[in-house]
């Protein structure tokens, strides 16, 4: 089945910079949203942004990612608004920095309830729909980190490495049934996240990230990454033996 | 959030000053927790408005949602980083388009209105301050508050121009024009002398809606002041070509270039720039009749050029642009351009304008009379002394100097050209008794609250 250019999608995390470059890539093909993040004012602003300058229909409301017990609900909720569902966009995440994780376990588990849990709470909910509709994507944003485990940021990778593994599995659960998954794995982007952080370079903007991710959904692929010479770095470091990657400073 | 140690500067790349840059993404965290702070938006100013050397920086680049359009009435609402260029994008199409602009579409409409920018229709339709019939000011003691002529207007009044100073510039309600086409009807004509440019931007054809003179700055004695003097108005349908009239409202975009790195400090002196010039007014001013030509390539020629200010080396360059009042710009401007030719400290752009009423702005740069404006390579002694003479003139014929494009003025010649200081001081003694909004340039000119 073509990739419809009707039909709502749903973005989960929509305050975040990433979440609008995304946001406005699909509106700009024709796409109406439904924005669902924390900060309602935030959500208003974003969604008039995308009306006045797409024409696009958008819809917001509330929706606390680690509150799994009212995933099921919102996702009514949310279908009781718009009708259809065309795709769900996974957009939340949380990146503190390491030594607060180290210091601290609370900061552990939130890192792991928000990059995995609450993910893999919701999918399962908008996977169900979307199977018993025989059709729609899952864009899922992952990471880089989680292809390897390094000592600067192995909460957050480990996390997001379990958000990986659990996705492949979706994706070949609901291979038959028509709903894709895809897994996006963002390098280095120009967001809030890595604002102010040392080393980066070549850095996407969120814009960049946006197109990249709709011309992947449209192509039905398995994993982006974001810039794409990302796929040859992790692939390099993927490769490094762990009796020599154990040395390493990263 | 965090934040950034960056070296900024300027357009102008003078001067060049270390600070701590955060961006926020959020409306309600442009106003930073604590500390004192700067706002700047796309870094368009020339010299230090937008630079707070060793302190805060805030940039409100992604803070940039369009809140309201209505394509019935041409009402538009935005968050401040809104640039010129993406309100064009989405509301040209609907027939609307920018009441004034400045030469680059690359700034945000919070600068604008902390600057009070004008355009090439500053005779006839003001500043833009004229078409902003709201904002929001997020103050220092944590409000927002709304602001327009009538509501908190001395507050209106003291940002309105007022550098960002007295608070943040939240969102901004502005007033577009109607347009029938995205095309201009544009008119060039060479004014051999200063009398006759003078003549020439003050009476022409009524129907112009913009007009503004390039000027030779080098020619001198009987050739002194001479320009091509360029009028427009926006095209109607009855203007166009068959194919244009069939989408009068689009234009095909431009290839964007780019200058890939600083031109070396010999590239321009004032060989060069005679040879440019000579050609220029030859060629240009000899275009007979009317021409049309898309809004982009009228408004914005330099926005073509990505970097264009690498074109003055690694330096920099400072823009001089002063004001004179109508009865003594004529003897003032000969006076200036007599001084500037002598010195062979050519400008490669030296643009004259006529401005009409003031918008009530407390700090606001436009006043009935002529504008220059020059763009000057920093290079060798002597520009900036040079540039102090040019105040002397400036302050003795009772016009002032442009806050956005200035990097170099003394506290003192900035209280002679500003009438209206002491009032805004007060006012921002009241709204912000603490200094929590400074900048570089409010500093070097004492734009300070009288007991902070």
């Amino acid at each position: 089945m073509a990739e419809s250019t009707t039909g709502t999608v749903l973005v989960l995390g929509a305050g975040s910079a990433m979440a609008r470059g995304i946001a406005a890539a699909f509106a700009s093909h024709g796409h109406a949203l439904y924005l669902a993040g924390r900060d309602l004012e935030e959500l208003e602003r974003i969604a008039s942004d995308l009306r006045v300058r797409t024409g696009v229909d958008v819809d917001f409301g509330q929706f606390d990612a680690l509150d799994t017990q009212s995933h099921a609900g919102f996702v009514q909720a949310v279908l009781a608004e718009v009708g259809a569902l065309a795709g769900v966009v996974w957009a939340v995440g949380y990146m503190p920095a390491q030594e607060q994780a180290l210091a601290d376990f609370g900061e552990v588990q939130r890192i792991i309830d928000t990059n995995f849990t609450a993910a893999v709470s919701m999918l399962d909910v908008c996977s169900a729909h979307l199977e018993k509709e025989s059709g729609g994507f899952l864009a899922v944003i992952s990471s880089v980190a989680g292809d390897r485990g390094r000592q600067s940021n192995y909460y957050y990778g480990s996390a997001k490495g379990a958000l990986t593994l659990y996705l492949q599995g979706l994706r070949n659960r609901l291979h038959s049934s028509g709903v894709r998954v895809l897994t996006i794995k963002p390098g280095f982007v120009d967001t809030a996240m890595t604002w102010g952080l040392p080393g980066l370079f070549l850095v996407a903007s969120p814009e960049q990230v946006g197109r990249a991710v709709v011309r992947a959904v449209q192509r039905r692929r398995d994993v982006l990454y974001v810039p794409w010479f990302w796929r040859y770095i992790m692939l390099i470091i993927r490769h490094i033996p762990e009796r020599v990657f154990k040395r390493l400073k990263l | 959030m965090r934040s950034r140690r960056m070296s900024l500067s300027g357009w102008g790349r003078f001067p060049v000053q270390e600070c701590e840059v955060w961006r926020p993404e959020r409306y309600h965290d442009l106003m930073l927790r604590e500390g004192a702070m700067t706002l700047r938006g796309q870094g368009r100013s020339y010299g230090d408005a937008a630079l707070n050397e060793n302190g805060n920086v805030v940039l409100n680049a992604r803070v940039n949602r369009f809140i309201e359009f209505s394509p019935d009435t041409g009402l538009l609402r935005t968050e401040p980083g809104v640039t010129l260029e993406e309100i064009v994008s989405v509301c040209l199409p609907h027939g609307w388009f920018l009441p004034v602009t400045p030469g680059t579409k690359y700034v945000s409409i919070g600068g604008c209105v902390a600057a009070d920018v004008h355009g090439k229709n500053h005779f006839r339709d003001g500043s833009f301050g004229a078409a902003v019939q709201a904002f929001e000011l997020l103050t220092a003691d944590g409000a927002r508050l709304s602001c327009t002529r009538d509501n908190n207007s001395e507050l209106f009044f003291a940002t309105l121009g007022g550098m960002g100073l007295t608070g943040v510039i939240g969102e901004v309600t502005l007033q577009l024009r109607r347009v029938e086409s995205a095309w201009m009807k544009v008119r060039q004509k060479k004014s051999p002398d200063l009398e006759r440019v003078f003549a020439d931007l003050a009476d022409g054809d009524p129907e112009d809606e913009y007009r503004v003179a390039w000027i030779d700055c080098l020619a001198r004695g009987r050739h002194l002041g001479r320009s091509v003097t360029m009028s427009a108005r926006h095209a109607r349908m009855d203007d166009l070509s068959g194919t244009r009239r069939g989408q009068p409202l689009v234009v095909a975009p431009r290839r964007k270039r780019t200058l890939p790195f600083n031109f070396p400090g010999w590239a321009l002196n004032s060989l060069s720039i005679g040879v440019f010039n000579h050609l220029y007014y030859a060629r240009e001013g000899a275009r007979g009749g009317p021409s049309v030509s898309d809004y982009d390539r009228y408004f914005y020629p330099l926005d073509a050029i990505a970097h264009w200010n690498r074109m003055y080396g690694k330096r920099g360059f400072v823009q001089y642009q002063c004001v004179l009042p109508s009865d003594t710009a004529f003897d003032g401007m000969r006076e200036i351009l007599e001084r500037l030719s002598r010195s062979r400290r050519p400008s490669f752009l030296a643009v004259l304008k006529r401005l009409g009423e003031e918008s009530g702005g407390l700090l606001s740069f436009p006043m009935p009379g002529y504008t220059l404006a020059l763009d000057l390579p920093l290079r060798g002694r002597g520009l900036l002394p040079l540039l102090d003479e040019l105040d002397r003139i400036v302050i003795e014929k009772g016009g002032r100097v442009y806050l956005a494009k200035d990097a170099r003025l003394s506290a003192e010649a900035f209280r002679h050209m500003y009438p209206r200081l002491d009032d805004w001081l007060a006012i921002k003694g009241r709204i912000d008794p603490d200094n929590r909004f400074t900048s570089s340039l409010a500093r070097r000119l004492g734009l300070e609250p009288p007991h902070g």
